[in-house]
C-alpha cells in the first residue's frame, strides 16, 4: 500500500500492511501476527490487541520495519519490533516477550507490562516501558534515571531508568523502564553513585 | 511426432549458419534432412529467430548446498511464488528456486541443457534426486574432486595414470560428466582454518601444490579422454590481487595442451579477476586476462556476471564464503565435507552504488567484450552467485548494446564509472555470437556432439524468439532483445514443445548425462593400478559416514540416464 485509507470492521489476519509504503490503515477489532511487517511508511491502527512479530520481517529477512506508525491500542504479542529500523510503535496494553530484540533503530513505547527480555540483541534505538517487567536482561547497564521521554512530539513522563545495551552484541539501545511500576529494580540505583 | 519448423532466421554457429531465412524438420526428437509437411505440425516461425537449445555450463541448481541454501533463505521464497497448473508443478524461490521451477524457468528462456558444476561425491545421490526433479532440461553435474584425500596422496605421490583410474572410478559413482576443481589445496587447508595463498603454496599434512594439482588433473582429464576440459574454480577467487593468479592458473597447463583444443575452463572468471591490493583500490584485471586469453588457445571462460540484485552466494570454496560473510556480516552457513571439500552458503546483495560491486559489474561485462573470440568466453552468473540466472536476457542486451551498458553506467557508484573500461569499448554482439556465448560455445567446450547445434542428427533442442533481426536493431532496441530472450516463442526439447510465449505446455523428464568408461564400467571389481576394493571399504569405513556400498550410485537410480561412453587410456 502507497496511499490511501483502509477501515476494517472486525478482525482481520497475518501480514497486514506488509511492506506497507504510505496511507493509513484502521482496524476496529484484532490484528493477527507480522501486522506492519517491513513497513516503509504510512500508518497504522489497531484499536483491539495484535498478535506477535509487529513490524518485523518475513521469516529469514534482516529487513524489519523502517518507517511509519504503528497504534496498537490493546495488546500484543512476542517479539514486536523484530529487526526494526525506524519509525515507531506505539503499544497501549501490555507486550510479551522480547519486545524490540535485535532491534536497529526506531522507538517502541509500552504503556503497559512486558513480560521480559526486552531489547535482547538491539544494537541502537528506545525502548519504552511504563508498566511493569520482571527483570532486564543481565547484558544491558544501568546509565541514568530521566524525569521524562519523548516520543514523537509526546512528553511521556517518568521518572525511567535508563539501560544501555544490549552489550552482547555491542548495542547502544537505549531502555527505559519505569521506575514507579518498578521497585524490583531499585538495586540498580546503586551503580549510579 | 514431426515438426516443420517455417522460415525462421536460423543461427547455427556450429554448423557456420547465420541469420539464414530456412526450414528446419525435425522427426523422433532428432533434426532431419525433411518431414512429411502434411503430417509434420507446423510452426510458423517468420520473423522470429531460430537457435539451437541454451546450454548453461556453470548453473548451481541442484544438491546439498543449493537445498541448505533454501532452507536458510525463506525469504527468497516469499515474495516470487508460481502456483500450480495442469501441466507444472507449484513453486517458489527467486534466487534459489524449487527444482521443479528452475527447470521451467530455464525452458521459458528457451534453455534445454544444463550443468551443476559443484557436487560433493558425497551428495551425488541427492544432487541427482533434485536433478531428477528438475524436469524439461538435460543435465549433467560434476563431482568436486581437486581437494579428494585420495586424489591428493596419487598426485602428491606423482601416480597420475593411478590417479586416473580412481578419478574415473570416482565419475562413475557418482554418474558425473567433468572434473571439477574449487580452489586446488584451498579446501583441504580450511579444514585447518587455513587458505592457500597462491598457486605454489603448500597443501597442509599432503605436502603438494595447487599447481601439482591442476596439472595433475588436467593430465587426467587427457588420459581419461574426458569430453570436458578440467573446469576450474581458481584460488584466491574473490580476493583483490588474484588477477595474477588466474593468468597463472592458465598458464600452468599451458605445456600440457596438444593442438588447438582447450585444456582448462576457468569458470566464473569475473571473480577472478581483480586488481589491486585492497578493497578501497580494487581495479578491473579484465584487460590482462583477456589478453591471455587472446593470445592463447588452450582455455576458454565464463563469464559470471554479477547483477544488481539480492541474491544467496554459495560455492564448495568454504574460506571464500568465510570472508564474504566477514564482509557482509550475514547470515551464513559453512560446512566440512568429510574427506571430500567445503561448503559455504552467503546470502548477498550487489549495490549500484557500491564501488566494488559496481567494478565487479564491469569486469564481467568487460570479459566478454575484450576477449575477441566468442567460443572462449560464454555467458553466466555463476547462478545464483552473480545474480539468478533469469537475469540472462538482462545480459544478452547489455552485450549486444552499447547503449544499454551505457544506461546502467549512469547508475552506478561514480568511482567505478570513472574506472570501468566499458566506455572506451564500442564492441556489441551480434545474434550470430550470442548464439556461440549462450549454446554453440559451451557445446563445443563441453564435448557435446548432438547439442548446441542445428545440423541433421542432432537433438532437437530448439529455441525461438519473436525478434526480427531485419527490423530490429538490437544495439537502439535493447529492452525488445530483452523481452524476446525472456519468454522464448518456442521452446523445443527433443522434438516436442515445452514451452510457448513463455507458458509451459509440456514437462518431459530431462536426462542426466554422465560418463562411462567402457573399458572399466563395473566399479565393483578391482583395477590393477587402483586402491583395491577392500581398500576402498576400509578407508570408508575410517574416514566417512558412510559406507562404501551406499556411495556408489547405481544406472538404475537415475530416472532417465544418458551415458556417453568413451574409452580412457588407462
Amino acid at each position: 500500500m502507497s496511499k490511501g485509507r483502509v477501515i476494517v470492521e472486525g478482525n482481520v489476519g497475518m501480514h497486514l500492511g506488509e511492506d506497507m509504503r504510505g496511507g493509513e490503515i484502521i482496524v476496529n477489532g484484532n490484528a493477527d501476527s507480522w501486522a506492519g511487517g517491513s513497513m516503509r511508511g504510512g500508518r497504522i491502527e489497531i484499536r483491539g490487541s495484535a498478535g506477535d512479530y509487529i513490524g518485523a520481517p518475513y521469516r529469514g529477512s534482516g529487513e524489519g520495519m523502517s518507517g511509519g506508525l504503528i497504534i496498537i491500542c490493546g495488546d500484543a504479542g512476542r517479539e514486536v519490533g523484530c529487526l526494526m529500523r525506524g519509525g515507531t510503535i506505539k503499544v497501549y496494553g501490555s507486550v510479551r516477550h522480547f519486545l524490540g530484540v535485535n532491534m536497529l533503530d526506531g522507538t517502541i513505547l509500552v504503556r503497559g507490562d512486558c513480560a521480559g527480555e526486552a531489547g535482547a540483541g538491539m544494537r541502537n534505538g528506545r525502548i519504552i516501558i511504563c508498566g511493569w517487567i520482571p527483570s532486564i536482561i543481565p547484558t544491558f547497564t544501568i546509565d541514568s534515571i530521566r524525569p521524562s521521554v519523548d516520543v514523537d512530539g509526546e512528553r511521556i513522563t517518568g521518572p525511567f531508568y535508563r539501560f544501555i545495551g544490549d552489550i552482547a552484541d555491542n548495542g547502544e539501545g537505549k531502555l527505559f523502564v519505569s521506575k514507579a511500576a518498578n521497585p524490583h529494580l531499585s538495586h540498580y540505583e546503586k551503580y549510579l553513585q | 511426432m514431426s515438426l516443420l519448423i517455417k522460415n525462421g532466421f536460423v543461427y547455427d554457429p556450429i554448423n557456420g549458419v547465420d541469420g539464414e531465412v530456412m526450414d528446419l524438420a525435425v522427426e523422433g526428437g532428432r533434426i532431419v534432412e525433411e518431414v512429411n509437411e502434411r503430417e509434420a505440425h507446423v510452426i510458423d516461425a517468420s520473423g522470429m529467430i531460430v537457435m539451437p537449445g541454451g546450454i548453461d555450463i556453470h548453473t548451481h541448481i541442484a544438491g546439498a548446498e543449493v537445498n541448505s541454501g533454501r532452507l536458510l533463505r525463506p525469504e527468497d521464497h516469499a515474495y516470487d511464488f508460481e502456483p500450480k497448473t495442469p501441466i507444472t508443478r507449484s513453486g517458489v524461490g527467486r534466487s534459489i528456486p524449487s527444482t521443479f521451477t528452475t527447470g521451467y524457468r530455464y525452458a521459458r528462456m528457451g534453455y534445454t541443457f544444463v550443468c551443476n558444476p559443484s557436487m560433493p561425491p558425497l551428495e551425488a545421490r541427492h544432487t541427482h534426486e533434485e536433478l531428477e526433479d528438475t524436469p524439461i532440461v538435460d543435465k549433467a553435474t560434476f563431482p568436486l574432486l581437486g581437494d579428494w584425500w585420495f586424489v591428493l596422496e596419487y598426485l602428491r605421490d606423482g601416480l597420475i595414470r593411478e590417479c586416473a583410474e580412481h578419478v574415473a572410478w570416482m565419475i562413475m559413482a557418482t554418474k558425473g560428466y567433468a572434473i571439477k576443481i574449487v580452489n586446488p589445496g584451498g579446501l583441504e587447508a580450511w579444514g585447518f582454518g587455513r587458505n592457500v595463498r597462491d598457486l605454489d603454496d603448500q597443501v597442509p599434512y599432503f605436502n603438494i601444490t595447487p599447481r601439482e594439482i591442476i596439472r595433475g588433473l588436467c593430465m587426467v582429464n587427457r588420459i581419461l579422454n574426458l569430453p570436458h576440459t578440467i573446469h576450474v574454480h581458481t584460488n584466491r577467487l574473490g580476493q583483490p590481487g588474484n588477477y595474477i593468479t588466474t593468468i597463472k592458473t592458465m598458464d600452468c597447463v599451458r605445456d600440457l595442451a596438444v593442438s588447438d583444443r582447450p585444456i582448462i575452463h576457468i569458470t566464473h572468471c569475473q571473480f577472478s579477476a581483480f586488481k589491486g591490493d585492497s578493497w578501497a583500490n580494487m581495479r578491473s584485471g579484465a584487460e590482462d586476462i583477456a589478453k591471455y586469453v587472446n593470445s592463447h588457445s588452450h582455455v576458454t571462460l565464463d563469464m559470471g556476471q554479477v547483477i544488481f540484485t539480492d541474491t544467496t552466494t554459495m560455492t564448495a570454496d568454504g574460506p571464500w564464503q568465510y570472508t564474504l560473510y566477514e564482509l557482509s556480516g550475514n547470515k551464513w552457513v559453512n560446512h566440512d565435507v568429510e574427506v571430500e571439500t567445503s561448503s559455504g552458503i552467503v546470502p548477498f546483495r550487489y549495490r549500484r552504488k557500491s564501488y566494488v560491486h559496481a567494478t565487479m559489474w564491469s569486469i564481467g561485462l568487460e570479459l566478454a567484450l575484450l576477449i575477441n573470440d566468442p567460443w572462449k568466453i560464454y555467458l553466466t552468473t555463476d547462478h545464483p552467485n552473480g545474480g539468478p540466472f533469469t537475469f540472462y536476457p538482462r545480459i544478452i542486451s547489455w552485450l549486444m548494446s552499447r547503449r544499454a551498458r551505457e544506461k546502467t553506467l549512469e547508475k552506478i557508484n561514480r568511482k567505478a564509472r570513472a574506472r570501468s573500461l566499458l566506455p572506451s569499448i564500442d564492441r556489441e554482439l551480434t545474434f550470430y555470437e550470442i548464439a556461440i556465448v549462450t549454446r554453440a560455445g559451451q557445446a563445443k567446450a563441453l564435448g557435446l556432439r548432438s547439442k548446441g547445434h542445428l545440423g541433421v542428427g542432432a537433438d532437437a533442442d530448439i529455441a525461438i524468439y519473436n525478434i526480427n533481426p531485419r527490423e530490429i536493431d538490437p544495439s537502439k532496441d535493447y529492452r525488445a532483445v530483452r523481452r524476446a530472450f525472456s519468454k522464448a516463442a518456442y521452446t523445443i526439447k527433443g522434438g516436442r514443445i515445452v514451452a510457448k510465449d513463455g507458458e509451459i505446455v509440456g514437462a518431459p523428464d530431462g536426462r542426466t548425462f554422465w560418463i562411462n568408461f567402457e573399458n572399466m564400467s563395473d566399479l565393483n571389481c578391482d583395477h590393477p593400478r587402483r586402491k583395491s576394493l577392500d581398500e576402498l571399504r576400509r578407508k570408508f569405513r575410517e574416514y566417512w559416514t558412510v559406507e562404501y556400498e551406499n556411495y556408489v550410485i547405481p544406472e538404475s537410480y537415475l530416472k532417465v540416464s544418458k551415458p556417453i561412453n568413451i574409452r580412457a587410456e588407462v
